[in-house]
């Protein structure tokens, strides 16, 4: 490995860990090292989102790409290393500690710092500028404490209306302060948007709260009282009590290091690039925000990866170079949508404007074409970007029949079907064409979204690409004969959604009417226990109720969960994991009794493994009586709900977790849905429940409740996604109720909930609006089905016990009741037995035979 | 593991039947188990009042559980599915219709053995000796 060469990069943001990403992942070789050298104490994080921190207020929500990446033995991550210096004929740069780090190769990508023009008073107390973590914790921290000592909302104001203007305006409003975005220019966005986009967005950002002043020049910002910002004077006169001011006024190179290093300048800054990303110094490249490529320094993220791709791929020996900037962006600011792209002020000659305004619903849109009005040259959109996925990689390209079916609202008219150019980027944020998505699937036998996002990276930074990916990846199947089949199997042709929907609708209540009249033939395994789930969901009748016993699969057929060697395992209830000694006890009892293992489950209650088939009604019944019930750890259906032990006991709870488990587990017990559910209560934000890994996680604040959705371990571990925040428990209850049934009725079989909102059309921000803003009407109709299943709500076993014909299901032999399955053998391990392995049959080791078991009941 | 008994004569079959239950003992779609002549047998009737018997050791996990899958169809034929790894069998020949991707356990043949079943008088019975 003496030779690796060395690779230092100055500077730990985005394009820093997109330039280590592309090396690790192109340098199989391992010809370089990588060291970079970050001035923020934490590896580079997500600074485009970085207004979702107010939201999450978890730095690790902002991670970017895989953590592991650091733990590479070729890559080096310093963090507070700002470096000082360079020296370029030692090749060596030294860091603020004075440590030195020689190169072969250095790569700037020192990025931009927030400017702030130089007005008076911008260095009191309470002025801010808005780039990193840093500052916008402080932000939060000045907001929430303002708030506190003056009993009234913060009265926020934001100099610079572009898009971090609006980002910031966003940001004080989530905080709860009010919020006035001051602009010098006459209109939002003016590098984004004209002047009928600037209208609209003024007119759609009112709306929201946000006061907005364009065509003002601050002057001056003055203390008050207490020696912080006070209040604004503006050019004109006029003036504004503040009590918090936030600078978003744009950016500027981080370009001293290059400067003193002797490296060649832009005009207005930043360091001098070929299109190769190189300096004149041909050990030095500069990457992202501080380079000054093609005669300018580009601000936006997309251009900035590109630069780290093509270092990477000249330091591996490629021939890549930059092929101009694409300064497309969309955007949701406060909820909403901005996109520009092309050259969205047709300022190539010749160029046709079309144009739609509707400023009843805030929308406004152009189209800038070429003079013979088919070439797409560029566009504006605001208050309605969804045709910006499909549009943003046609430009340069043919636009297909008459281009106004992209301006009118979706659906009015039919928009032009047009097949994109191979070369035509559609994942901007990581560089992927249609023709590297068509690949996935033609060449590398992706067959779905999710494969094509795995193979390809496209969609997997800010995601605003995936309804086109999804568009190209189903016409490509479709063109390779492979059908996308919603079906759920040979017996039905619709999706479980459809189906559950249809049976909703029909009011049917057996299989065999349901197959009648929805699907052909008898049925199989995969569609028997989806409808049994269906009809389960809808009507909450028991799982063995009428013809359904048929349909379920052995573990709802006999309420245990089936192991290995076709023996069950029994879970009791235990809401919370809160249980009674005298429960704890019984549950010892009937372990020794009956020669069952036990283990505490993760789900905080106590599996018994080993239990026969006929065994399972006495268990229960010993259960049942001392007032246990099923614990549905066998069922798709609420599983637990886990949580700390709340602020009852621990020293640092701030609410009562334990109480909000038991009452969301016996609201939800029993609900039957596509797969398990599994929710979590923590009682403070440490979230000793983990609750964020669950399918609906609830967390205490102060003020109430934050509640978090789409979480899962297992597989592909996520974590939950903010829903709403600090609500009370009976908001906690209503979200979570129709969050619940709307998923129960919407997903795939088998499918959970994490893949359910990422695939739902709009995502978890479109099943927001349905289940708080009642976007489809159907929210009455949703708490009253829940209402319904918490109502009809009865214990599973304790019904059965009850039922002398449900009972005769659990025999060991039709004709030999009393002998249980003589193939089972075990083998004692740490004081309890297990099933014998076909190693330990064979060698006669120590068996145990079940036959042998004594059984008192 | 499942052996059939070579040493009976199929001419004398009928005589080697076992009764193992009442026909109105079986629900429809739900099996039972029976041993017969100390073979697990796993016993279905079907919606369509037919009655299959197949063994009850499933190949694919080495467990005696095929009396407690799901009765199904894949096209015309009536098939059983495997409660520990999903495999599916055909209830008419004993095939493997479905693998899961997934290899038999060591020494077990991947389809099954299939057993003549008769209703007699209300009666169900096993003709171990018919197996194949």
């Amino acid at each position: 490995m003496s030779d690796t060469k060395k690779i230092v990069v100055v500077g730990g943001g985005m394009v820093a860990h997109r330039f280590v990403e592309a090396m690790r992942d192109r340098d199989t070789d391992g010809q370089y090292s990588v060291t970079v050298l970050a001035e923020e104490p934490r590896a580079p994080y997500d600074r485009v989102a970085l207004t979702s921190y107010f939201t999450h207020k978890d730095p690790d929500a902002l991670a970017l790409g895989d953590p592991s990446l650091w733990e590479d033995e070729l890559v080096t991550l310093e963090r507070d290393a700002l470096v000082e210096s360079i020296d370029r004929e030692a090749h060596s740069v030294t860091d603020r500690y004075g440590r030195e780090h020689g190169y072969d190769h250095l790569v700037l990508a020192t990025g931009s710092y927030a400017w702030s023009p130089p007005v008076e008073g911008s260095d009191l107390p309470g002025v801010f500028v808005y780039r990193t973590v840093d500052d916008v914790a402080e932000l939060r921290r000045y907001v929430e404490d303002r708030s506190k000592g003056l009993g009234r909302p913060v009265r926020g104001a934001v100099i610079g209306g572009g898009l971090l203007g609006l980002e910031a305006a966003g940001a004080l409003q989530e905080l709860g302060a009010t919020s006035t975005v001051i602009q010098f220019a006459d209109r939002l966005m003016n590098l984004q948007v004209d002047e009928g986009g600037g209208q609209a967005l003024t007119r759609l950002i009112e709306k929201l709260g946000v006061t907005v002043k364009c065509n003002t020049a601050t002057t001056a910002i003055k203390p008050g009282k207490d020696g912080s910002a006070g209040s604004l004077e503006f050019a004109d006169g006029g003036s504004q009590l503040v009590d918090v001011v936030v600078f978003a006024t744009g950016v500027r190179p981080r370009d001293e290091l290059g400067r003193t290093a002797g490296l060649d300048m832009g005009e207005r800054g930043g360091v001098v690039v070929d299109d190769t990303c190189l300096t004149a110094d041909p050990d030095v490249s500069a990457i992202g925000e501080v380079a000054c490529i093609q005669g300018s320094c580009i601000g936006l993220i997309a251009p900035g990866n590109t630069m780290a791709e093509i270092a990477v791929d000249r330091l591996l020996g490629g021939d890549s170079t930059f092929p101009g900037a694409d300064t497309s962006a969309k955007l949701k600011l406060l909820g909403v949508d901005v996109a520009s792209f092309g050259d969205a002020f047709a300022k190539t000659p010749g160029a046709l404007e079309l144009t739609y305004a509707d400023p009843v619903a805030g929308v406004y849109k152009k189209l800038v074409v070429t003079d013979d009005a088919r070439t797409l040259l560029g566009g504006i959109l605001v208050g309605d970007a969804s045709a910006y996925a499909s549009l943003r990689p046609l430009v340069g390209s043919e636009v297909g029949g008459d281009p106004a079916g992209w301006l009118l609202p979706e659906g009015s008219v039919e928009r032009p079907n047009v097949e994109l150019p191979d070369e035509a980027g559609v994942c901007s944020c990581n560089n992927v064409s249609a023709g590297a998505i068509r690949g996935a699937v033609t060449e590398h036998g992706c067959t779905d979204l999710a494969g094509v996002k795995a193979c390809t990276k496209a969609g997997t930074s800010c995601g605003s690409c995936l309804p086109l990916v999804k568009k190209i990846v189903g016409t490509e199947l479709e063109k390779s004969g492979i059908e996308i089949s919603n079906a759920l199997c040979e017996h039905f042709d619709m999706s479980r959604a459809q189906l559950f929907s249809a049976i909703q609708v029909s009011e049917l209540r057996t299989f065999s009417e349901i197959i009648e009249r929805f699907g052909t033939g008898r049925g199989c395994d995969l569609c028997k226990p989806a409808i049994g789930s269906i009809l389960a969901s809808l009507y909450n009748e028991h799982v063995l109720a009428q013809d359904r016993a048929a349909l379920q699969d052995t573990n709802d057929r006999v309420m245990a969960n089936m192991q290995k060697d076709g023996t069950y395992s029994v879970v009791p209830r235990v809401p919370g994991g809160e249980i009674l000694p005298e429960h704890l006890i019984l549950i010892g009892q009937i372990a020794q009794d009956f020669g069952l293992y036990t283990k505490i489950t993760g789900g905080q209650r106590i599996d018994m493994f080993g239990a026969r088939l006929e065994q399972l009604p006495s268990i229960w019944k010993r259960l049942v009586d001392a007032g246990m019930e099923s614990g549905h750890a066998y069922g798709k259906s609420l599983r637990t709900v886990k949580s700390c032990v709340g602020s009852t006991w621990c020293r640092y709870g701030v609410q009562d977790s334990v109480g909000m488990a038991i009452a969301l587990e016996l609201r939800y017990r029993g609900l039957r849905s596509p797969h398990k559910l599994k929710l979590g209560v923590s009682g403070c934000a440490r979230e000793c429940a983990e609750a964020r890994g669950k399918d609906v996680g609830v967390i205490a604040t102060d003020a109430g409740w934050n509640v978090y959705v789409g979480g899962n371990g297992g597989f592909t571990p996520k974590h939950a996604v903010l829903l709403v925040e600090d609500v009370d428990d009976e908001t906690v209850f209503k979200v979570i109720d129709r969050y619940l049934m709307y998923y129960i009725r919407t997903a795939d079989r088998l499918q959970r909930t994490a893949p359910w909102q990422e695939e739902h059309e709009g995502g978890l921000e479109a099943i927001r609006e349905v289940i708080l803003e009642d976007s489809l009407g159907i929210c009455a109709d949703l708490d009253e089905h829940m209402a319904r299943h918490i109502d009809t709500y009865e214990d599973e076993w304790k019904a059965v016990l009850n039922d002398p014909e449900r009972l005769a299901q659990f025999t060991s032999f039709v004709n030999a009741p009393d002998q249980p399955d003589p193939s089972l053998a075990y083998v004692e391990q740490r004081g309890q037995r297990r099933p014998a392995t076909q190693d330990e049959r064979d060698s006669g080791a120590v068996l145990i035979a079940p036959s042998t078991l004594e059984v008192r009941s | 593991m499942t052996t059939v008994s070579q040493a009976v004569d199929s001419a004398t079959a009928s005589a080697t039947r076992t009764a193992v239950c009442a026909y109105d003992r079986l629900t429809p779609d739900l099996g039972v188990a029976a041993l017969v002549g100390g073979q697990q047998v796993a016993i279905f009737r079907l919606s369509d009042g037919e009655v299959y018997a197949v063994q009850n050791l499933c190949p694919f996990s080495g467990a005696y559980v095929l009396s407690r899958g799901i009765t199904g169809t894949r096209g015309d034929v009536p098939t059983i599915a495997s409660p520990i790894y999903k495999q599916v069998f055909s209830l008419l020949t004993g095939e493997c219709l479905v693998t899961m991707d997934k290899e038999p356990k060591p020494g077990i043949a991947p389809d099954l053995a299939v057993y003549p079943v008769t209703v007699d008088n209300g009666q169900v019975y096993i003709d171990l000796a018919g197996g194949e």
